[in-house]
């Protein structure tokens, strides 16, 4: 099915959707996908947790406790799908709004909240949960994505790499050389685009005059446009692109349709460019509700579950409140660790100064 | 006892390197069938394959990103960056991901790419094929600086910074591939550590402080001067990062006379940071401030000029004369 869920003047794009945003299903002759009432309502509650997990964090930065957070607000479906499409073997590369993801990688959210609150710049393993730290730098993380992937080729295993991005990210040139990797390498690897519509304040038409899915074809591999607040829709399509960079058909981008509901992160202030009325719009195709309606629509679960989804979130939040609160600032000498992984003389030598002119205030 | 061009040597070495460990892979543009424009590949794609030696697209920022993501995966790349000038596009990647993902992952990410660059001028080449950009790096926290100047340690530093689970900018001095010396290819014990300086000539009066290309123009000066009666000590840096500084500061102290020499801009170049660390600790033992010679605060000039732009043996012991004037 094709709908038109162009925000502005824009020629209606096609858009893979399973699930409309009054709850209804739908198909699709190449992206269906079975679900059983148990995955649904699965579905429904990561979609659930993370946005709290999201809520609390904007609520800790508003209290002064994360110097900044970067809301996924809007883009939970987009994230829980595609996330949920991983298997373990899959390697994950974000940006620095996939709390989703993280969620369905198994990352302790609080872990999320240490680059933002400053005490690390990514407190957990990647190896661990095959989910990489958080990416700064825009579209840096694309192409260490696709040397992952290549890496995977000559491991001869039988594995997928994901990387996220947004729309704004389209314009680096990282990401277009890691097209280019990734096509000419025919590299096992999803490029999936959140585009929310926004970079900061700039609007999608100040990066591309196309459809970004359509920008695939010209570095020679499929491009999918999918509705990025039907998480059926997002866990079908990020499914079957996984499986064919799996089997050696190379990369798919998916440009995943969503929107920003939020301020592009907490010290942003949207109200200076954008107008009101297209929060409106988009808030009526809000992925919880529709997965909501769908539950009800059917009966796949009554008010009890909808209530135990809801305390579970309670509890989810204030855990990472007390957990976030707990979190010990870094000590001093903390600076030089890690910085080389073998001795380095210059290294030891500031430490050591450092750590002498500490102690002389402590005496 | 095997004589080899100082690019033998590199190539000789990356062999051993990919011999020993198979996830060793060189990646660049060029690097396969034509064996990179200095051949300091060449063989090796044809040797070891499409799959070990990776003809990449033209495109730096892409080859130090998926050299990342290669290392992430548990391999070892050794990227090459075809001249000095084409880093730039590249520097994104080795700035902002190659020197700071080890301490963002608080050490739970290694990653063992070595990043070779041809360097300096010399060889008659157009712009951006001459330049020495090493600076740029040495300022960068989470990177390994080195310059080999000579084949025996061109053979012997490129398996180290491979072995290396930091990352290394290898820094090669292009106008001295060429240049012929024997190698022991059978023992390691010869070796010297690849963060350590070394005295390649001994000497009473004044410390030469060199890396790279212009060792050997230091060794010239210095057999120059001897003629004058003057005996100078020619300290190979080899490491810029970390510096080896216990050498070069009992160099220093011995002396009392310091003339730094590089190819690249002495403003703001690699021989502020040598002279302001040789004050702080060896002050009372200077004779006369710590000199430089290198490049103009020029862009690198046209090669018709270059002989101009670079230091050689007179400018040096022109340096040298004005040590003794103080
Ligand atoms: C190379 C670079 N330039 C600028 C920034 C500052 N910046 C942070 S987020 C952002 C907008 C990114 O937009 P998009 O890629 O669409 O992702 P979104 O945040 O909307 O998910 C900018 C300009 C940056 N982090 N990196």
């Amino acid at each position: 099915m094709t709908v038109d869920a162009s925000r502005g003047a824009e020629a209606p794009p096609e858009l893979v959707q399973l699930l409309t945003p009054e709850g209804e299903r739908v198909e699709h002759p190449d992206y269906d996908i079975d679900l059983t009432p148990e995955d649904v309502r699965s579905l429904y509650r990561d979609l659930v947790l993370v946005r709290r997990i999201d809520l609390e964090a904007v609520a800790l930065q508003r209290q002064g406790e994360l110097g900044i957070w970067a809301s996924l607000l809007g883009q939970e479906a987009a994230q829980i799908g595609s996330g949920r499409a991983l298997t373990d073997v899959d390697m994950a590369f974000p940006t620095y709004r996939e709390h989703g993801v993280a969620w369905c990688r198994d990352v302790d959210p609080v872990k999320l909240l240490g680059l933002f609150r400053g005490v690390n710049h990514g407190g957990w393993d990647p190896k661990e949960h095959n989910f990489h730290l958080y990416t700064i730098v825009i579209g840096s993380q694309t192409l260490h994505a696709v040397g992952y992937a290549m890496g995977i080729q000559r491991d001869d295993a039988t594995a997928a790499t994901i990387v996220y991005f947004g729309d704004g990210a389209t314009s680096q040139g990282d990401v277009n050389e890691s097209f280019i990797w990734a096509s000419v390498f025919n590299a096992p690897i999803v490029f999936f685009c959140q585009n929310n519509q926004w970079a900061i304040s700039e609007p999608l038409e100040k990066q591309t005059r196309i459809p970004l899915y359509r920008r695939a074809s010209g570095f020679g591999f499929p491009g999918i446009r999918v509705d990025g607040n039907d998480v059926f829709a997002c866990l079908a399509v990020t499914r079957k692109a996984l499986e064919a960079a799996r089997t050696g058909q190379g990369p798919t981008l998916i440009e995943a349709f969503t929107y920003r509901m939020g301020a592009h992160t907490t010290t942003d202030d949207p109200t200076r460019y954008r107008v009101a009325s297209e929060l409106e719009a988009w808030k009526l195709k809000d992925p919880i509700e529709r997965v909501k309606a769908y539950l009800f629509r059917n009966e796949l679960a009554d008010q009890a579950f909808f209530d135990s989804i809801e305390a579970e979130a309670d509890q989810l939040g204030a855990d990472l409140r007390r957990r976030c609160l707990a979190m010990p600032d870094p000590e001093p000498l903390d600076i030089f660790d890690h910085v080389y992984s073998e001795p380095h003389a210059l290294i030891d030598r500031e430490r050591a100064q450092f750590a002498a002119y500490l102690e002389g205030f402590e005496r | 006892m095997t004589v080899l061009s100082l690019s033998k040597a590199l190539n000789e070495g990356m062999r051993k390197a990919m011999e020993d460990d198979p996830k060793v892979l060189i990646m660049g543009e060029d690097v396969g069938k034509l064996g990179g424009v200095f051949r300091v590949t060449d063989g090796l794609q044809k040797d070891f394959g499409e799959d070990r030696v990776i003809d990449t697209p033209l495109a730096e920022s892409g080859i130090i990103g998926t050299a990342i993501g290669l290392a992430l995966r548990g391999y070892r790349p050794v990227c090459e960056i075809q001249f000095d000038g084409f880093v730039f596009p590249a520097a994104d990647q080795i700035i902002t991901q190659l020197a700071k993902m080890p301490m963002r992952s608080l050490g739970a990410i290694k990653l063992p790419v070595v990043v070779r660059i041809p360097c300096g001028g010399g060889i008659g080449a157009v712009e951006h094929h001459s330049e020495s950009p090493e600076a740029y790096f040495t300022h960068t926290a989470g990177l390994r600086v080195v310059a080999c100047s000579n084949p025996a340690d061109a053979y012997t530093m490129i398996q180290q910074a491979i072995r290396s689970d930091d990352p290394v900018l290898f820094f090669e001095p292009k106008r001295r591939y060429w240049e012929k010396a024997e190698i022991d290819t059978t023992s390691t014990d010869w070796w010297t550590p690849l963060h350590a300086a070394k005295v390649v000539r001994p000497g009473a009066h004044v410390t030469l402080l060199a890396y790279g290309p212009m060792v050997k123009t230091c060794l010239e000066a210095a057999a120059a001067a001897e003629d004058d009666g003057r005996s100078l000590e020619v300290v190979d840096l080899r490491s810029l990062n970390p510096l080896d500084e216990p050498v070069v500061m009992d160099s220093v102290r011995r002396t009392g006379r310091v003339v730094v020499v590089h190819e690249a801009p002495v403003n703001s170049g690699f021989g502020a940071e040598l002279a302001a660390r040789i004050t702080e600790q060896c002050f009372y033992h200077l004779e006369a401030p710590v000199l430089r010679v290198g490049g103009f605060s020029t862009p690198y000039p046209p090669s018709k000029l270059e002989e101009h732009y670079l230091p050689d043996l007179d400018r040096v012991l022109d340096a040298v004369d004005r040590t003794f004037g103080y």
